[in-house]
């Protein structure tokens, strides 16, 4: 192969894009995506309680994170707080980022999720003795994943994508590392093509998965 | 496994005082009063919207009556004062409920249905759960279901696993709300035989049901309700065959002849 090729650059770059894989863009989205279905848990529980100044905060912040585009919210936690002395480094600045976007998205699909978990099996589980949150463990959050697999893992699949935005605060994952060897070379589209393909594969096994998960979980319903 | 009381027991197991409760306008319950004797089966019966599922349900605090008391044994509950959650929950562990739409857990296998009461809430030896379940199975006739899903079973077998279930957690009474109303007819019997069982073995029951023959041969006392009050109660022979009011009359007739 002679060197300079595109297929030369292609093979050169494979590396490189894989650890800006490995070490950049599948750990943010695990840390964000974690951490932010437990934020989601909370803010759903929360816009479920009968109680008013509860359920109001967590409606302001759904209506928030859903209203604002992640870039600026990006900007904000990076380039914002610094000027109000809250300086954070670009991974930890994405982490947050994503985790408050994922804990804003999926909160509703939790919700959703929990009141189509029908009344007479919360109304079951407490003759048996459980109290709220033991039902809510043992008896509805299982039947609610259920209900929820599907739109989590969109939410999982847009999340894997949007990591991307986080080359714009310095964090060296995947899109980052593609523009860093594509600048000297200016073969831009052959390096965006790879990257995008890493993408692509990410993906297709997250969908891969997502079907398996799903014939798990509806084993114990008629199908 | 046996009741924890005999028939002979005469004390009343369960008293109700002065049960009241509104859906906004709605006075579904009027002061409502009953005694069921331990070991004694009592039907309550009336036309939809009588108030007879309330009662049931203001029994183990699925619904908070307005006023009134509940008394189980020696666990009482005044609904007249705003009611704390542990005095809820003392109360809900003294009876097993069976619904009419069975609500049993479909996640968990017909035997783990019949285990999570026992097991996760009440903390007893797994080894010790498993067995005393496996022998409710065995008395309401589906042993060899344990491993199933619920809805692998037909509606009657769901139903007696939903007694099996309730059954697990060691109540004092048992509450059935309209256990067989949701049932394709040829299933009733299988149901019904399983709670005459529970009745001979010396169980105190409370049954919402419109199962008149059920009531006239398991019953110890027949409970008419309409609008929100008792209208009568007494032996099924009294109240279902000479009726005193007139509303139990025009009931008990439309219920034999709909038509």
């Amino acid at each position: 192969m002679e060197p300079g090729s595109t297929a030369d650059l292609i093979r050169r770059s494979l590396l490189p894009l894989l650890s800006g894989t490995v070490r950049g863009t599948i750990p943010l989205t695990l840390i964000s995506f974690v951490l932010g279905l437990i934020l989601a848990l909370l803010i759903a529980l929360m816009r479920l309680s009968p109680v008013r100044l509860i359920a109001a905060p967590a409606r302001f912040y759904v209506s928030v994170i859903r209203g604002t585009p992640l870039l600026v919210q990006l900007f904000i936690i990076y380039y914002g707080l610094p000027s109000i002395g809250a300086t954070i480094d670009p991974f930890p600045s994405a982490c947050l980022a994503f985790t408050l976007n994922v804990g804003g998205y999926a909160s509703e699909v939790i919700r959703a999720a929990i009141l189509s978990v029908p009344r007479g099996q919360w109304e079951a589980a407490f003759t048996v003795g459980m109290n709220y949150p033991t039902a809510l463990r043992r008896i509805v959050l299982p039947q609610a994943l259920r209900v929820a697999v599907p739109s989590l893992s969109n939410t999982l699949i847009s999340l894997v994508k949007d990591t991307s935005l986080a080359s714009t605060i310095q964090v060296t994952e995947l899109l980052r590392k593609a523009q860093e060897l594509a600048a000297p070379t200016y073969e831009f589209f052959t390096l965006y093509a790879v990257a995008a393909a890493y993408y692509w594969v990410i993906c297709l096994g997250l969908s891969f998965s997502q079907a398996r998960l799903e014939t798990r979980l509806d084993r114990y319903v008629v199908s | 496994m046996t009741a924890p009381e005999l028939r002979s027991d005469a004390e009343a197991l369960l008293e109700v005082t002065g049960l009241r409760k509104s859906f906004g306008e709605n006075h579904v319950l009027r002061g409502i009063d009953l005694l069921v004797p331990a070991g004694s089966v009592t039907v309550l019966i009336g036309p939809s919207g009588s108030g007879k599922t309330t009662i049931l349900r203001s029994l183990n605090a699925l619904e908070i009556p307005d006023a009134g008391t509940v008394r189980i044994g020696t666990v009482e509950l005044d609904f007249s004062a705003p009611v704390e959650k542990p005095a809820i929950a003392r109360l809900r562990a003294q009876s097993g409920m069976v619904f009419q739409g069975h609500n049993l857990f479909p996640h968990l296998t017909v035997l783990g249905n019949v285990t999570e009461g026992p097991r996760v809430v009440q903390k007893r030896p797994p080894d010790e759960v498993r067995a005393e379940a496996l022998a409710l199975l065995e008395r309401v006739g589906l042993a060899d279901k344990a491993d199933q899903y619920p809805f692998e079973l037909s509606g009657g077998q769901q139903q007696r696993v939903g007694i099996a279930r309730a059954l697990a957690i060691r109540p004092r009474l048992m509450l059935f709300d309209e256990p067989t109303s949701a049932l394709d007819p040829e299933l009733v019997g299988e149901v019904l035989s399983v709670m005459k069982d529970l009745a001979g073995d010396g169980w105190t029951m409370v049954v919402v049901s419109h199962e008149i023959r059920f009531a006239r041969q398991v019953a110890d006392q027949v409970v008419f309700l309409d609008g929100g009050v008792v209208v009568e109660h007494g032996a099924p022979a009294d109240v279902l065959d000479a009726p005193v009011h007139d509303r139990t009359r025009r009931f008990l007739h439309r219920l034999i002849d709909p038509l």
